[in-house]
């Protein structure tokens, strides 16, 4: 006979999906879109990506040994958040700035705020807007895939923006090389098919749910259509979401838990302000990419937005 | 609603199995919503047989209980109940003889039967809700409005119990006679028996039965909660029992499958509630069993009569793991409304003082649509009215937003204080 039960509350039994396996299974699903940035851009990516990493892994345990806290460096929530920071920056970037970022991310973004599950913005596009803000120059400037020079090259958005093309064939691409990767950009984000085999894992395994990307990139989609740049209708829908940052944004950065809304139509409306936000940016500003803008003006809008859309209530009457 | 691995493969195949080992039966006066059974009408030193009436209670809602063992009264104290931890309750020594006092009904005189003294034999058996709510059926039976459906409870959407399940395949014809018996009380025009899909053999075994005609067999889909009250109806008949509400106020009425079967055997049998069909599993449960089981009957005898342990169990709980209560000490006994215990060998992991990642599996999983990540959130800052906002008091407790929190957060026990201290 047993001599000594343990008495708890219902339920006794958990779900097998813990924060931990979650964040790491982000990680891994986003690990495919980083090597085809390195095969594009070179093994400068590379260096990019595991100092960023270890800059906000670094300061995330040095942080919380300082102020005491239970070092959490383990639950993946930092090394996702340095990983999307890469992701974020131009592969040629000087290593300094994502030891930077990384701190800002993980230092002012996330910990000043209370650490994990307290931040508003979402850290690694945070980092990023204030790396875009202090370091323009060398945020910006892309290399061209595949040069072994390091020649740089504008992204097709930024061609777009400034009005020099108003086609793709203009710029010698084909929708298959926005799908591949093969162009200037950020090196997380230009192979839109590795971060969409990550994506449909993920959706598949049930981690992120459909709503947000879904409602961003639609909507993006189809006021880019609605709107081109050579005129009502004429939009290109295709190159709108394969150009710029939206999938990784819509599918990785949007999605994040902490920074979303946590009901169903709360998560579509946070989408939709995203993809309006994001065509806003794109086409009536001098910024080309406005993928990161939007979530951080969206994340900022969370708190309004879980306190007024709820489920409804079963049996509720009206 | 979420798809939960049922567990249910241990004994869903085990036949039911008559358990008569125990020498002691702790029989607690209260097993039912309503007034404890204070007025006890036997004495220490009595001689008592099998379904004779222990106690009883001045009172409107409540339902008495009887010895479900002959023998001796040997005591009338304090003693682990399942549910309210401490409750009087009568201990008696099993003598083995099994003499009995009820007999068989003749065909003749149940034919004749009004729905009045229905309700008076339910009542003087001691029926209550074995679903779990042990409310007095012979209430249920006797509705404040007009009812035109009835909907009989078999999804037992809980992983790991099958004892509702063994009852439908065992006693499948036994069941429609029960069934028949409430719809003679109730007058209602249509009949559905809810399934879930996982028990395909059940919806065949019902349907191989000559149904009336206005009787129809539901297939649900095999998700947590679907045995709620609330999921049923909206399921089945697809209206929703508004907030606050019963099924009485939509015209339907909702019993269980295991409490048919009980109605049957008081009516044709005059056989009082004094025994039940307890799933005894987990994962370290030497031969998980479904057991009959006398009422009153402690953990340790059914743990005996499976054979023992493999490990040593760290935890027991009475009704399954979603919704079940955890026992302190293996004297306990089971009560009218206990359809299964289930040990685990370990314990829940819970990491201290967890925060909320805000993943939002609570909001998208909770069947009634409630926000509980909020309730918690204003239910720890003793905003009470924010809570209540967020649905607290619509809470039925079926635990999927504990289940599926990736932080472990006890949202249910959040939702449990803030009930109790909202102002109504």
């Amino acid at each position: 006979m047993p001599n000594k039960l343990f008495v708890q509350g219902s339920p006794h039994i958990h779900s097998n999906k813990r924060t931990k396996s979650v964040m790491w299974t982000v990680f891994f699903a986003l690990l495919p879109a980083g090597a085809a940035g390195v095969f594009i851009f070179g093994v400068s990516s590379l260096k990019v990506i595991v100092v960023s990493i270890l800059a906000c892994l670094i300061t995330e345990g040095l942080l919380q040994r300082m102020m005491n806290r239970r070092v959490t460096i383990n639950d993946g929530s930092a090394a996702l958040t340095g990983l999307l920071l890469a992701y974020n920056l131009p592969a040629n970037i000087p290593l300094w700035m994502p030891v930077v970022g990384g701190f800002f991310a993980i230092a002012i973004c996330k910990l000043a705020f209370g650490g994990l599950g307290r931040n508003i913005f979402n850290p690694a596009l945070a980092a990023r807007a204030f790396l875009l803000a202090s370091w323009p120059q060398q945020m910006t400037s892309f290399v061209k895939p595949f040069a072994v020079d390091g020649v740089t090259q504008a992204t097709p958005l930024m061609m777009f923006n400034e009005a020099k093309v108003i086609k793709l064939s203009q710029l010698n691409l084909t929708y298959i090389d926005l799908l591949l990767g093969n162009r200037g950009g950020c090196l997380g984000e230009v192979c839109v098919i590795a971060l969409i085999l990550g994506a449909l894992f993920l959706l598949a395994r049930g981690i992120i749910r459909a709503y947000i990307p879904f409602s961003f990139i639609l909507t993006t989609g189809v006021f880019s259509w609605v709107f081109g740049y050579s005129g009502l209708f004429k939009g290109d829908f295709l190159f709108s979401i394969l150009s710029g940052g939206i999938i990784l944004g819509a599918f990785f950065m949007a999605t994040d838990y902490v920074t979303s809304p946590v009901s169903r139509n709360g998560q579509i409306v946070f989408g939709i302000g995203c993809g309006l936000l994001t065509f806003i940016i794109r086409k009536f500003t001098g910024y080309p990419e406005g993928v990161s803008y939007s979530i951080l003006i969206m994340n900022a809008a969370v708190p309004l937005i879980d306190r007024h859309i709820r489920p409804r209530i079963y049996g509720k009457i009206k | 609603m979420i798809h939960l691995q049922n567990s249910k493969d241990a004994t869903k195949d085990s036949k039911v199995e008559s358990l008569n080992i125990s020498k002691y039966l702790y029989i607690p006066l209260l097993q039912h919503v309503g007034k404890s059974c204070d007025e006890v009408i036997i004495k220490i030193g009595d001689n008592v047989s099998k379904g004779q009436k222990l106690a009883q209670a001045h009172a409107k809602v409540y339902s008495p209980v009887h010895s479900s063992v002959s023998g001796k009264v040997i005591a009338i104290k304090k003693h682990f109940h399942p549910v309210i931890g401490v409750a009087n309750t009568v201990i008696i020594e099993n003598d083995f003889k099994d003499s009995t006092c009820f007999k068989q009904r003749a065909v003749s005189e149940i034919d004749s039967l009004t729905a009045d003294s229905i309700r008076d034999i339910v009542f003087r058996s001691g029926i209550v809700g074995l679903g779990g709510a042990s409310f007095p059926t012979h209430l249920k039976l006797n509705p404040p409005n007009k009812t035109d459906t009835l909907i009989i409870n078999a999804a037992e959407c809980e992983p790991f119990l099958t004892s509702d399940y063994r009852l439908m395949l065992e006693k499948t014809n036994e069941i429609i006679k029960g069934i028949e018996l409430i719809e003679r009380c109730l007058n209602v025009k249509k009949v559905f028996i809810g399934i879930e899909d996982n028990k395909p053999l059940a919806v065949k075994a019902f349907r191989a039965q000559k149904l009336k005609l206005n009787y129809k067999v539901a297939v649900l889909k095999s998700a947590y909660p679907q045995g709620g009250e609330k999921q049923l109806v909206k399921n089945i008949i697809n209206k929703e029992i508004p907030r606050g509400k019963l099924p009485f106020d939509i015209s339907v009425v909702v019993q269980n499958v295991a409490t048919a079967f009980a109605i049957y055997e008081a009516v044709y049998f005059d056989k009082p509630l004094i025994e039940r069909i307890v799933t005894v599993t987990g994962d370290c449960v030497k031969n998980p069993k479904n057991i009959l089981a006398p009422i009153g009957a402690p953990i340790k005898d059914l743990i005996d009569f499976c054979g023992g342990f493999n490990t040593r169990p760290k935890r027991v709980i009475f009704g399954g793991p979603m919704m079940g209560i955890a026992q302190f000490d293996m004297d306990t006994p089971i009560i009218k409304s206990t359809n299964g215990v289930v040990f685990f060998s370990s314990i829940k992991e819970e990491e201290d003082s967890p925060v909320c990642i805000r993943c939002g599996n609570c909001v998208e999983y909770c069947p009634l649509g409630l926000m509980p990540c909020f309730i918690k959130l204003h239910a720890d800052n003793q905003d009470w009215s924010m809570a209540k906002l967020y649905g607290c008091l619509d809470c039925m407790e079926c635990g999927l937003c504990n289940y599926s929190c990736p932080q472990s957060i006890n949202l249910v026990e959040s939702v449990r204080i803030a009930k109790r201290r909202i102002p109504r």
